[in-house]
């Protein structure tokens, strides 16, 4: 889909699948991945990456700068300071100044705190970033950080890692019909279903990790993803029909009156 | 007013007795039940001790491995442990530190040089994550030079724990500001009488201030608390379940750290010491996987107390960090070798590059770095 190009602050790509590189079993198995899934941005976690040696790390290696963004994330922060800092050492570490916000306080359901993950993105924006923040799927705080200056939002479908889809899609719709920035539902998808249901609902892109990095063959399950985003996006932009609770009679009932 | 929310109190409200007649009576359908559950409750982990469950191990196993790659994927963090004094004022009597066990010319407090030495032959190892330990001397080792300790470390590795004496909030407040991001605290037993009954000197004998000692870590800011039972002091099933009450308390109270388990198991004690409660290997993974399934987000910390053969069999069973290469003597690493007394023997003497190639073999990858620099929990300009 050529002709459907996918920006963000005004770099364009053609995948609309991005990747997360946490939990793979091995650099082969992310390798698998990153071939199969011919995705274009890859967000590693910068408490994970050694950024002083790209060559001897696990993920960094892998990632190809002539095929992927190299998107850094802020995982493990607690506060908006601490994401700041991270953001600042990819930036001089010689990162491209893009960043995946991820303010994410409680360790056991990974959720963003609403309110560090708006002062960092203001922080952040005004220090030149492109920022992508990790968000609860609140349109009030799409629409705050979209004044900030956020460069996308991305909501999440369910808890990260938990692979229970789109449990968020009535507040994904509101965030997706106000939006001014592209819409990235990022978490909880765990089958290439649930991104074809995030395309499908106007998302501009999905974000997968668990369900791939989980994955017994890793190049087949990215494959999959790609293809379910794909064809999500083909059948939003070829105008899906509206659901209905009851059958459409095919005779209408009041033709008659025509007839009359 | 409701009662306050505290440990004690959540302990209280699970005697020994109450826990072990929940899986005295936990019966297969019980096992079955608790299997099937997505959210498991105390009555379930119960069940998954019981011995009814023993006979289950194998769906037991196969929901802990799942639920601990759904949570951690296959990775297991490498960590290795510093310890910085063998001196000790407690009296534990199964300890190898312990003050009446003797042996007064080989303990040692390292200088800031010998632990600089320490920190750079486990750095160029490619560990990125150590635990600092001292014996319960605050005469030897004070909070002070604790802090000091940790700033050093903190130049060579991201992460720096401390498994020390219990400390005052304010403590671990100051040692958050050097860099601290963990404690490990083991409780060795939560039942009171025993507790009293093996640890005769110090201020260790002071149950509630050492029970409440990774709460007050937590609320000083401490990312990442570790619990335990010394498993053999008591009856496992009662330990095991305490310690797991233990952690969801502190998800609750502290919830901004990450709570993680070790099971450490006696194995080698002093002569005068005799285990009351041996706990055999298909106990150890029983109580490993019961806790899984009852605490699916918690780290579990296996460290090299077991032996190669029963680790390695261990990576797919809930395990998520793992020790290699310990010494458990100060300078054992290089500054003293062997000359110092060690806290307890090591069981897998294997180098950490080889149990990393047994880690990938199993078909996970092994995780140097989890942690950065730019966590301080204060900014450096404020650094007391």
């Amino acid at each position: 889909m050529s002709h459907d190009p996918f920006v963000i602050a005004g770099r364009t790509f053609r995948s609309r699948l991005m990747i997360g590189t946490g939990k793979f079993p091995s650099p082969e198995a992310l390798r698998a991945t990153l071939d199969a899934s011919r995705a274009e941005i890859v967000t590693v976690a910068l408490r994970r990456a050694d950024l002083s040696n790209p060559e001897g790390d696990s993920i960094l290696s892998v990632i190809d700068p002539a095929k992927h963004l190299l998107l850094p994330n802020t995982s493990g922060a607690r506060t908006a300071d601490e994401a700041v800092r991270l953001a600042r050492l990819a930036r001089a570490a010689g990162c491209e100044p893009w960043v995946k916000l991820e303010l994410t306080p409680e360790p056991r359901y990974l959720l963003p705190d609403p309110i560090e993950t708006l002062r960092a993105a203001e922080l952040l924006v005004k220090d030149g970033f492109v920022v992508l923040p990790y968000i609860q799927a609140d349109p009030i705080l799409a629409k705050r950080l979209q004044e900030a200056g956020t460069a996308t939002v991305m909501p999440l479908g369910a808890p990260i890692g938990s692979n229970r889809g789109v449990k968020t899609r009535d507040l994904i719709r509101i965030i997706i019909e106000q939006a001014r920035v592209p819409v990235v539902v990022d978490a909880g998808l765990g089958a290439p279903s649930h991104a074809a249901e995030s395309m499908e609902l106007g998302a501009d892109a999905v974000l997968v990790n668990t369900a791939l990095a989980d994955a017994q063959d890793h190049g087949a399950m990215a494959r999959a993803f790609a293809m379910a985003t794909e064809a999500g996006r083909m059948a939003y932009l070829a105008g899906l029909g509206p659901i209905r609770d009851t059958a459409e009679a095919s005779s209408p009932l009041t033709g008659f009156l025509d007839s009359l | 007013m409701a009662a306050e929310f505290t440990l004690d109190r959540e302990l209280a409200e699970w005697p020994a007795d109450r826990v072990r007649a929940a899986i005295a009576q936990a019966g297969p359908g019980d096992v079955e039940r608790a299997l099937s559950r997505e959210d498991r409750t105390p009555l379930d982990l119960c069940a998954l001790l019981s011995p009814h469950a023993r006979e289950r191990l194998e769906d037991l196993a196969r929901e802990a491995q799942r639920l601990t790659r759904w949570h951690f994927g296959r990775t297991i963090g490498m960590y290795a442990p510093i310890y910085i004094s063998n001196i000790c004022g407690a009296d534990c009597t199964y300890c190898g530190y312990a003050v009446r066990s003797g042996n007064r010319e080989k303990r040692r407090t390292l200088s800031e040089s010998e632990l600089r030495s320490e920190c750079e032959a486990l750095a160029a190892l490619g560990y990125q994550s150590v635990l600092l330990l001292t014996g319960e001397a605050p005469s030897a080792v004070n909070p002070e030079q604790i802090a000091d300790a940790v700033s050093v470390a903190r130049e060579y590795f991201p992460s720096v724990a401390v498994e020390v004496y219990s400390l005052d909030q304010e403590h671990y407040e100051k040692f958050c500001r050097r860099g601290l991001d963990g404690v490990t605290i083991y409780m060795e037993t939560y039942d009171q009488e025993t507790y009293d009954r093996v640890h005769l000197l110090g201020q260790k004998k002071d149950y509630l201030y050492r029970l409440n000692a990774s709460e007050r870590a937590g609320k000083a800011g401490v990312r990442r608390l570790s619990v335990g039972a010394l498993l053999g002091l008591f009856d496992w099933r009662v330990d095991g379940f305490w310690t797991a009450l233990h952690a969801r308390y502190l998800q609750r109270v502290c919830w901004q750290s990450s709570i993680s388990i070790s099971f450490p198991r006696l194995r080698h004690v002093p002569e005068r010491f005799h285990i009351p409660a041996l706990v055999t290997d298909k106990e150890l993974v029983q109580l490993i996987l019961a806790t899984r399934l009852t605490l699916p987000e918690a780290g579990f910390n296996l460290s090299t107390r077991e032996c190669p053969e029963f680790r390695d069999r261990l990576i797919p069973l809930g395990v998520t960090m793992m020790s290699a290469g310990s010494s458990t003597r100060p300078g054992g690493y290089v500054t003293y070798g062997e000359e110092t007394l060690e806290q307890f023997e090591i069981e897998d003497p294997r180098s950490p590059s080889e149990v990393a190639k047994v880690i990938r073999n199993a078909g996970y990858e092994p995780v140097w770095k989890d942690f950065d620099y730019a966590f301080d929990s204060v900014p450096r300009a404020e650094e007391d």
